[in-house]
Order: structure tokens, then C-alpha cells, then sequence
């Protein structure tokens, strides 16, 4: 695993010695994530998402196994139990918030973490795999917010589990008994709320598996970084500790802060003014919407509203769970033997034509459901599928990429501040 | 092939969006963008300021009681707010004899069963009830109110978009619909005009709402503390409780906050000094071999090896 040059572990303590021939604990440690992995020197701050997502999961089962203590997953009392555990709980309010908006903090994490290795090409060879895990962790995000956010059984809450698991029933002929197999009725009620915090309870801590899959597949390679050029000498690297344990600290520190403001100052900024209201099944919301997370892709849910061969709401279903399922072909669909999007001018550009066209489909998705949100978020869609099934691959065949650095280290001798600058600030080397 | 395959579904996907945006256009073309009277009359809450506003905002005790005095005159007659306990009226300034007072001295009594009988009673309410509703249930509120239903109002500033300011522009903001005129001169279409137990009020999301008037005139209360009662200074206290209500930790949040924020940034600036010295420190600036090519590690290696008795 990693290089040959990677510093060895060689506990001096004989109880660690001890310990190191009968089970290797520390020594796993130490070539994960200190001195025994070498990390190419030149990673800038966006390689910092990474471990701020592990943190963000951290706090999440924390703060989440502190308020099942609370919680009463029972339809006539789980909002009671919430309200409960903020009035009444030590230090509830605070566990709750922090919960909530830990939710919205590991979305915006992994949503830079994504786009990072969107733009420097990080699910091509030698790490499909990587990126493939990574988008298990994704899906299994999604599911376990969307299933937590059904626990406090608000108006919100009912009504996002109510659409959502109704997209199952756009499915011809096997769609509604499969519809009524995972809600456990005809319309969400108690067996739905149990059996959504029982994998609510469970999903975390198959994240926590599927991560450690995914950093195990990341060392196989290595890390990749933003020139894109493989790692060929030890000058090349530096040992994950100390140089980016001490970046990532104080990356973690800064994401803190922001996490802070959230939590104490905006608690329901975030939220929804609904999801104060009891859930009712006799009184829909007049908006109904998913967290911010979900936004882009209720958009693309939405964006089809005629009948084409199939169902409206069908195609809408297939573009949605497509939009995501279509990022595992990623590394077969651009071909580009160029990883950084920092050689690649033609990619930047659509690069970050997709960034803006994401927040669009986002804006629209938390938008109701009229003109002129529906034509703009039609348009996005078609951008988004274009771009991942036909840009990429006619670009990555017809595209002149500029001239890649010799090697890492050269690339930071000609300038470090000028590598390492975030996203295409760089100018490219001159070879 | 991946790549044709991805092509063809590309397509396809971009195609059917198309043809889906082909008929928006169409239909946007002959309609234009939707109108609705409720678009056109609803107003946004008006801008208030309050205490508690801002990373240091604090609650004014004196306004909390004065609120607590027109929720307990004024709302407290339909409205119930049963996820407040007597007790935590304590938060307001009363003291503990007050609170047990106020619990004693509640217009309703709370459900309980007759000790001899076992029958359905009342009695009265003490500091470890929640305020009790003034209806026995859903059915009997709803009789006693044209068949509308008012909500508790524990979670009410939270539960509406624009919170405490929403709640005060609404309680202010009942007009005539006869003779109002919203921002563009006009006048409200006859078919939007209230119909029987409802009343205009261009705050409220559907613009008629059940609840009429509640704050009818001024000095409809009389504020132990002498504030004049008017009606504008009734809904800005009452909305100010019913905040305090629905975010009862809402100072310990931000005391709490504020010291976690520094305490953070401190961690913060240490963090980044720490991350300098290691990147840039008077040991670092040359470019650092590492592994075997470290000299540190090739001295750990040969006493190893001398350790051993090795060669090399």
C-alpha cells in the first residue's frame, strides 16, 4: 500500500511494541492518516472536505444517539417528544440544532468535496473506485436526511415523506404495491415513522462502513491532487502528519466557526416555517418542499410535465434517480487522460457552467412549482444530462489540453502559491 | 461503447425535457406568468425590531409580562398554548408565589378525574401544568368558532414564515375590503371579499381569515407598568411573548453562542499558527525529503540496523 518510501512505524514504548505484534491498531492509525501516508505536498484547502465530512458524521451520530435518548418515534407523540426535548432536556435546544443544521453542514461538505473531484478529474484511473464509494456514502446520505427529517412528524415532515415515497408509485404496474411495502400503509403513518427511525438509527454506521471502504480505496493509490500528475519521487510528498493534520485543523476549525453561526445565531434559517406545525394528514402545506440539499434534484423531478410515450411524473422519476445513478459511469464517460480541469481549458468552462446550472436547478427546486421556475429548471435539466452523457465525452475526444508539469515537485518550486491556488486561478505551468 | 450508450440516453433525457419545455413555452406564451389576487393584495410582515433580535439579543422582561397580560385577556379566550409550562413563567420575572398564583388563578381548569368517583373532573392548574386549553377538544373548538379551529400558538412565531414580525403585522393588520386598495391602487375583486365569519386581513397567506379583530381598541388592556396600551404596542408585546414562548432557551442560545464562537476562533487562529509553523517554519522552508531519503529516518534506520546486528 501507498510508496515505497512511506515512513515505517516503529513504536519505541514496549507496551506499543506489545501491542503492535498482537494487534496492529496504532500502526493502522499511523499509515492512515499519520506519518506512514505519503500525501502529495501540493494539496490546496479543497482537499480539506474530506475529513470535514468525517467530522460532520461524527457529530451526527453523536448528537443523533444523545436525542434518540429523547425522541419518541410515536405518531401522536414524536412531536411532543421534540418539542420535549426542547424545552425540557438539558441542553436540547442545542443537541436539536445542532443535529438539524449538522445535517445541512454535511451536505455543504460533501457538496464541495464532490465538485472537488468534479473539477481535478479524481474519478479517473487509478480511483473509480473511490468515486464510486463516495457516491454509495452520497445515496446513503440522502436516504438517512430524508428519513430523519420525517422524525418530527411536522406538516413538512409528513408531506415530504408522502411525496417522495410516492415516487415509487410512478412505477407502472409494480409501483404501488412496492409504494405501500416501504410506507407500511396507503399513506404514512406510525409503522412508517418506526420503521424510518430504526434506519434512521442504522444508515449512520453503514456510512461509517462504506467511508472506511472508501478511504481504504483512496490509499491504494494514493491521494490525487491539483495538477494531476502521479506522484513519481519522495519530494513529491510530505507525511499526512503533521503537514495535513495541521491543515485539516485549521480547516476544521474554520468550518466550526460557520457551523457555530448556524447553530446559535440562524437555527431555523434553514428550516421550514411548516415543520412547526403537527403533522396533518387532512391539511396539505401549500408549498411543499425538501431541504436544501434535495433541491436540484426535486427540480429535475419536476422539470418534466408532459407525457411523452411515458408518464410526466415517470420520466421525472427515472431523471431524478438518473441525474445521480449516471455519476458512476463518470470515469468511462470522460476519457480525458488529463485529470486536472487545470490543464483542461475547454472543461473549465463548462465546469463551471454546471456549478451555476446546479444552483439554478437548487433555486428553482425550493421555488413552487410555476412559471417561470418550471422553464428555467427545464432548461438546467437538459444542460445537466448534456453535460455529464454529451459534453464530456465528445470533449474529452476533441479537447487540446495545455502541457502538464514533469512532476509535483517542479510544478511547486515554479510556485506554490500559483499550484496551489483553489480551482483554475492557477496558470499553467510552462513546460 | 459506455460512451455511445451515455450519448443515447443523454439524448434522450435532453429530448424529452425539451419537448416538456416546447409546451411550457406554449402554454407560457398564451398565459404569461400566473396571477392570482392572492399574489396581488398579500402584503410581507412589516419590518419590527424587538430585544431579542441580533447575536446579542437579550428578552425585555417588562415587555414578556406585558405580553403574557394581553395573551392571558386578549388570546387566551380561543387560542391555548399548551406546550408552555405555569412553571417556566418563572423565565418572565414573576416570582414563585406569582406563578403559583397565575396557575391557581387560571380561567380554565385543568382535565383531571373526581379521587372518590373516578369521573372526569377539573381542578385547578399548578406551576408543573402546562397553560391548559381553553376548549375540551378539536370538536368543541371548532363549535365554538364557525367551524375554524384556532392553533395553539407554543410553536406559532416559528411556525410562519416571518415570525414575530409576521405575527404583529397580522394582529394590526385587519382592513375594510370594501374600501382597501393594495400597492397598485386596486381594489379588492368581489369575489375575494370575506364571506360570512370571515375577515380581510392582507397579512393572512389566503387574505380572510376566521379569527376576527382581536385588538379592538386601545387600552383594551391596562399594563400594570403604566405603558400606554395601545394597540400597536399590544400586538408588539404580545408577539414578543409569543416568541419567548416558542424559544424559551433563545438567551442561553445566544450567551451560549457568543462564547462558543470565541472560544472557536481562538481554536482557530491557534490552528493556523500551528499549520504555518509546520508548512512554513524555520525547519521546513527547504524542500523536505522524506521517508528513506530523510536523514532523520536514515540515522533511525542504521541504529535499527546496528541494533540488530545487521549489515548495511
Amino acid at each position: 500500500m501507498s510508496f515505497p518510501w512511506a515512513e515505517q512505524y516503529r513504536p519505541k514504548h514496549p507496551f506499543m511494541r506489545w501491542m503492535d505484534d498482537r494487534l496492529p491498531l496504532p500502526r493502522l492509525v499511523y499509515n492512515s492518516v499519520g506519518g506512514g501516508y505519503p500525501v502529495p505536498r501540493n494539496l490546496n484547502h479543497f482537499w480539506n472536505f474530506g475529513v470535514l465530512a468525517g467530522l460532520a458524521l461524527v457529530i451526527q451520530i453523536v448528537t443523533g444517539i444523545v436525542l434518540a435518548m429523547h425522541y419518541n418515534a410515536n405518531a401522536d407523540t414524536a412531536f411532543a417528544s421534540t418539542e420535549h426535548i426542547m424545552r425540557n432536556v438539558n441542553s436540547g435546544w442545542f443537541l436539536r440544532y445542532l443535529h438539524a443544521n449538522g445535517a445541512s453542514f454535511f451536505f455543504v461538505v460533501t457538496y464541495i468535496h464532490i465538485f472537488r473531484g468534479l473539477y481535478y478529474g479524481s474519478y479517473k484511473a487509478p480511483r473509480e473506485m473511490v468515486w464510486m464509494l463516495g457516491l454509495v456514502i452520497f445515496l446513503l446520505m440522502m436516504a438517512t436526511a430524508f428519513m430523519g427529517y420525517v422524525l418530527p412528524w411536522g406538516q413538512m415532515s409528513f408531506w415530504g415523506a408522502k411525496v417522495i415515497t410516492g415516487l415509487f408509485g410512478a412505477i407502472p404496474v409494480i409501483g404501488e404495491p412496492i409504494q405501500t411495502w416501504l410506507v407500511g400503509g396507503y399513506a404514512p403513518d406510525q409503522a412508517t415513522l418506526t420503521r424510518f427511525f430504526s434506519l434512521h438509527y442504522l444508515l449512520p454506521f453503514v456510512i461509517a462502513g462504506v467511508i472506511i471502504l472508501h478511504i481504504w480505496a483512496l490509499h491504494i493509490p494514493g491521494s490525487g491532487n491539483p495538477t494531476g500528475v502521479d506522484v513519481k519521487t519522495p519530494q513529491d510528498t510530505v507525511p499526512f502528519h503533521p503537514y495535513y493534520t495541521a491543515k485539516d485543523g485549521f480547516g476544521a476549525g474554520l468550518a466550526l466557526v460557520f457551523l457555530a453561526i448556524l447553530v446559535f445565531f440562524l437555527p431555523n434559517y434553514l428550516g421550514h416555517a411548516d415543520n412547526y406545525i403537527p403533522a396533518n394528514p387532512l391539511s396539505t402545506p401549500a408549498h411543499i418542499v425538501p431541504e436544501w440539499y434535495f433541491w436540484p434534484f426535486y427540480a429535475i423531478l419536476r422539470a418534466f410535465t408532459v407525457d411523452f410515450i411515458l408518464p410526466a411524473k415517470l420520466w421525472g422519476v427515472l431523471a431524478m434517480f438518473s441525474s445521480i445513478l449516471l455519476l458512476f459511469f463518470l470515469p468511462w464517460l470522460d476519457k480525458s487522460p488529463v485529470r486536472s480541469g487545470s490543464y483542461r481549458p475547454r472543461f473549465r468552462q463548462f465546469f463551471w457552467i454546471l456549478c451555476v446550472d446546479v444552483i439554478v436547478l437548487g433555486y428553482c427546486g425550493g421555488s413552487p412549482a410555476e412559471e417561470p421556475f418550471v422553464m428555467i429548471s427545464q432548461v438546467a435539466t437538459m444542460y445537466y444530462f448534456a453535460h455529464f452523457l454529451i459534453i464530456l465525452p465528445i470533449l474529452s475526444m476533441v479537447e487540446k489540453t495545455l502541457p502538464l508539469p514533469n512532476s509535483i515537485s517542479e510544478s511547486v518550486l515554479q510556485g506554490e502559491a500559483a499550484e496551489a491556488a483553489p480551482l483554475g486561478a492557477a496558470t499553467p505551468a510552462k513546460a | 461503447m459506455v460512451r455511445i450508450f451515455g450519448i443515447l440516453v443523454g439524448l434522450g433525457f435532453v429530448g424529452v425535457a425539451a419537448w416538456s419545455l416546447l409546451w411550457g413555452v406554449i402554454a407560457f406564451s398564451s398565459e404569461g406568468l400566473p396571477h392570482s389576487v392572492e399574489h396581488a393584495f398579500h402584503e410581507e410582515p412589516r419590518a419590527a425590531s424587538y430585544t431579542f433580535d441580533g447575536p446579542f439579543g437579550r428578552f425585555d422582561r417588562q415587555q414578556l409580562q406585558r405580553g403574557f397580560q394581553v395573551y392571558k385577556e386578549v388570546c387566551a379566550g380561543c387560542h391555548s398554548l399548551n406546550r408552555v409550562a405555569f412553571r417556566s413563567l418563572h423565565d418572565l420575572g414573576y416570582s414563585e408565589a406569582e406563578v403559583r398564583a397565575i396557575a391557581d388563578q387560571w380561567q380554565v381548569q385543568v382535565p383531571s378525574v373526581n379521587p372518590e368517583t373516578g369521573e372526569p373532573a377539573t381542578r385547578k392548574a399548578i406551576p408543573a401544568d402546562n397553560i391548559p386549553s381553553p376548549y375540551a377538544n378539536e370538536t368543541a373548538a371548532r363549535a365554538a368558532n364557525n367551524n375554524a379551529l384556532p392553533p395553539d400558538l407554543s410553536l406559532i412565531v416559528k411556525a410562519r414564515e416571518g415570525g414575530a414580525a409576521y405575527v404583529e403585522s397580522l394582529l394590526t393588520g385587519y382592513r375594510d375590503a370594501a374600501t382597501h386598495r393594495n400597492e397598485h391602487g386596486e381594489a379588492l375583486p368581489a369575489a375575494n371579499r370575506p364571506g360570512t365569519g370571515l375577515h380581510f386581513n392582507p397579512w393572512f397567506a389566503n387574505l380572510n381569515i376566521a379569527m376576527p379583530p382581536p385588538l379592538t381598541a386601545d387600552g383594551q388592556v391596562t399594563y400594570a407598568d403604566g405603558t400606554p396600551a395601545t394597540r400597536q404596542q399590544m400586538a408588539h408585546d404580545v408577539a414578543a411573548f409569543l416568541t419567548w414562548a416558542a424559544e424559551p432557551n433563545l438567551e442561553t442560545r445566544h450567551k451560549v453562542g457568543i462564547w462558543t464562537l470565541i472560544f472557536l476562533i481562538f481554536c482557530t487562529v491557534l490552528a493556523y499558527m500551528a499549520y504555518q509553523n509546520v508548512w512554513h517554519g524555520g525547519a521546513s522552508r527547504r524542500v523536505r525529503a522524506t521517508g528513506a531519503l530523510d536523514p532523520e529516518n536514515q540515522a533511525k534506520s542504521g541504529e535499527a540496523k546496528a541494533e540488530a546486528g545487521v549489515a548495511g
